[in-house]
């Protein structure tokens, strides 16, 4: 575990976490939310969780961004908050 | 100084776990569009799972993945012969692993199953959502509640 390393990536998770919910483009919204899951994927690969890490790569950040999007094209882009 | 680097940067995912998990729970409460709700849900599960991981973390410690030195041969770690003895030399070979060198890989485990299951309750949730812009043809909750009749006993 490599502390500097995983003090910028915790940062930058609080960042994508607060855009991801202030963003009105829902798209948008669906989008940072996979840089979110991405960003955690690296700080489980850095924290030793290798299996937790591509389980999220692949269930957390693909999938759900997907549902989430194709979600997203089916009802309403906009949103008021 | 001593005190801040324990205090912050030592338990500095202590720390974000707990931004996180509020951040998570405000979306929940507070947001009115309902795929906003679902994104801090999902912000909410991953704050757990990072608490979770964050417990088996060891400071030098390296990946739960045995190289294959300190694997004996055949994967057994007792080798006995066809007559009942058993080999004590093959017994001293047998590598020495210190457990401190290595993460906890329990937490990860159950975890695991946490990633799986809030994928699958993040997609339950938005064909609910889809249902219910078919129905009322919006996804604002205070829209949705306007739109809602209420019965006489209601």
């Amino acid at each position: 575990m490599i502390w500097s390393f995983d003090i910028i990536i915790l940062i930058f998770l609080v960042i994508t976490a607060v855009i991801a919910l202030t963003v009105k483009d829902l798209l948008a919204s669906s989008m940072v939310l996979g840089i979110y899951s991405f960003l955690i994927c690296i700080l489980w690969a850095e924290m030793g969780a290798v299996d937790v890490a591509f389980t999220e790569a692949a269930v957390g950040a693909g999938v759900s961004t997907v549902i989430m999007i194709a979600t997203v094209f089916q009802t309403a882009r906009k949103s008021k908050d | 100084m001593d005190f801040f680097y324990q205090t912050f940067i030592a338990k500095f995912n202590y720390w974000i776990y707990v931004i996180l998990m509020m951040i998570g729970l405000f979306a929940m409460i507070a947001k009115n569009n309902l795929i906003k709700k679902l994104v801090g849900m999902c912000i909410f599960q991953t704050a757990i799972i990072l608490f979770y991981v964050s417990i088996g973390v060891k400071q030098d410690a390296r990946i739960p993945i045995l190289t294959k030195d300190e694997v004996p041969h055949g994967g057994h770690y007792t080798t006995e012969h066809h007559d009942g003895h058993k080999d004590h030399k093959a017994d001293q070979e047998r590598p020495y692993i210190d457990a401190k060198t290595i993460t906890n890989p329990i937490p990860h485990v159950l975890m695991l199953t946490a990633i799986v299951v809030g994928v699958s309750t993040l997609g339950v949730a938005l064909a609910i959502a889809q249902k219910v812009h078919l129905h009322y043809g919006s996804l604002e909750e205070d829209e949705i509640l306007a739109k809602i009749p209420l019965g006489n006993d209601g």
